[in-house]
């Protein structure tokens, strides 16, 4: 006899945590997949930051800012991979349900919806470290880049970039929930929608002046400044990280939401029962 | 008296200008087994959906050991579990995993013991350690059974619980189901469309067409009310037309 179901059950997320990683066991290539685009993208960008560093150098510019932003160029894409690949877990973990057809196990348990999102998102920092953490090794021995000098940079960095992509995540699994697995190219491409106005690889300064108050709206856009000021001028610059915090925690909210909205038109619309295309 | 294991009340749902399930009330007691029969389109899966708390209704209310499966269905998901051909369990896990895990969901006091009793039970040995989707269609059954059985529930939703099975297969399905209902007065409802099955486990039939119950009563009723020697031949002068019987 199973033990009522209380509102929330730790031992659920951890039951839902073992799922995925009895699957990750399972299968060596979705291990090896975690590192193998973040070392690919580690590999073009190191030697395109080298490239341009040396060809500033050759132009007596070592001191300037090009080479200083060239040298940024590693950094703000491993961050960018912490962010991409971060909702990338949550959702690939959401959709691991639907493409062995088990999300109806899954609703018709005692599984809770906040149990179930606070699993996806164990999962994404547990995929994230697998993937990331022998790539800032990699990007050290070939590069000389030392991801964690950064030092109590990183968890700031990290923490809003992860808050950005669990809230990608949720808004990206509701719309697969709502509208199947025809939703699905979303997962993969939402987030690329944010890439160039969160300025990524280069300064918010540099956009139109009528696009930047759309950029300081991405709670990403203040990590990325964020990182070139450290870069620049050895600064933590604690006010970027609080803004980002603070939209952060607005934008989860409303993703929670929206979440809890396609849950909601799913069970009207029949969509839970219908889990195709 | 005692309180209905599943109860439906008024229960509508419309997409749209299509009517799906157009006011449908029955009510199961508890330890009984009921058989839910309609052709294609009828509305049996859109009740089981509404029983299940997956679909929201457009009016009325299911209710299964007392909770509005709209509202409190995590009140009670603990006590039931469902099959259906239509949803797997992840087939790069073994059966086992995939059986620790849903034990776990299900609040199940000892997993191990519990999967151990199955294994027994089911036949489950030979293929436990087994990725779950290299195994045959009917180790895929019994499997799917394991994990409607592993909380031990005390309701039962089955959508077609033998489809796609060979005969040999089928009838072991069934007797387990047998077993299970008689040693834990545990309420079944299945949907089904082989008629034999309907006529051996169950002590009900509600037939639906067009999202309307049209006939309720037990199989023997049935048979004698249409004049008929199996319930095939109901379901065909339902499903026809045929109210009175015989053409």
């Amino acid at each position: 006899m199973s033990a009522p179901a209380a509102r929330f059950s730790p031992a659920r997320v951890a039951a839902m945590v073992r799922r995925y990683v009895y699957l990750l066991r399972s299968s060596w290539p979705r291990l090896l997949e975690l590192i193998y685009w973040p070392a690919v993208q580690l590999l073009t960008w190191g030697f395109l930051q080298n490239f341009i560093t040396q060809s500033a150098q050759a132009d007596g510019f070592a001191a300037g800012k090009v080479g200083l932003a060239a040298g940024a160029f590693i950094g703000a894409m491993l961050l960018w991979e912490i962010l991409f690949r971060g909702q990338l877990g949550f959702s690939i973990s959401f959709l691991e349900e639907m493409w062995s057809r088990n999300m109806g196990n899954l609703l018709m348990s005692p599984l809770r919806p906040a149990e179930f999102v606070l699993a996806l998102m164990t999962m994404s920092v547990l995929r994230l470290t697998i993937g990331l953490v022998p790539v800032t090794g990699l990007a050290w021995l070939l590069f000389g880049y030392d991801f964690w000098s950064l030092g109590f940079a990183i968890p700031l960095f990290f923490a809003n970039l992860i808050g950005t992509s669990w809230a990608v995540g949720l808004v990206v699994s509701g719309l697969i929930l709502r509208n199947g697995m025809g939703a699905e190219s979303i997962a993969w491409t939402l987030l690329f929608l944010m890439m160039p106005l969160a300025c990524v690889y280069y300064p918010v300064a540099v956009l139109p002046l009528w696009l930047r108050p759309f950029a300081w709206a991405l709670p990403p856009t203040y990590v990325f400044e964020g990182l070139r000021a450290a870069a620049f001028d050895g600064a933590l610059r604690l006010d970027l990280m609080a803004w980002a915090a603070a939209l952060n925690v607005a934008y989860f909210i409303v993703a929670t939401m929206i979440f809890l909205r396609l849950l909601q038109s799913a069970r009207r619309a029949g969509s839970l029962v219908q889990m195709g295309e | 008296m005692t309180a209905a294991a599943i109860e439906v009340a008024g229960l509508v749902k419309t997409y749209g200008e299509t009517t799906a399930v157009a006011g449908v009330d029955f009510s199961i007691a508890p330890g009984s087994v009921a058989g839910l029969l309609g052709g294609n389109g009828a509305g049996k899966t859109t009740t089981i959906g509404m029983i299940m708390g997956l679909i929201a209704p457009s009016a009325g209310v299911a209710r299964v050991l007392g909770a509005d499966m709209a509202s409190r269905r995590y009140d009670v998901l603990h006590r039931m579990n469902f099959q259906s051909p239509y949803v797997d369990m992840p087939h790069r896990l073994t059966v086992r995993q995939n059986l620790d895990v849903f034990a776990r969901l299900y609040g199940v006091a000892d997993v191990a013991g519990r999967i151990a009793r199955l294994r027994e039970e089911l036949q489950l040995g030979e293929f436990l350690d087994r990725p779950s989707g290299k195994l045959s269609a009917g180790q895929k059954t019994r499997v799917a059974l394991a994990k409607a059985l592993i909380n031990e529930p005390d309701v039962l939703l089955l959508d077609e619980p033998t489809a796609s099975l060979d005969p040999d297969t089928a009838d072991w399905a069934r007797a387990r189901l047998e077993s299970w209902r008689r040693e834990r007065g545990a309420t079944i409802l299945l949907a089904s469309h082989n008629m034999a099955e309907v006529e051996r486990l169950c002590d009900r039939v509600i037939m639906m067409k067009q999202g309307r119950v049209v006939d309720d009563d037990s199989p023997a009723a049935l048979l004698a009310r249409y004049g008929r020697a199996d319930l095939e031949d109901v379901f065909l002068d339902i499903a026809r037309g045929r109210a009175g019987g015989a053409p």
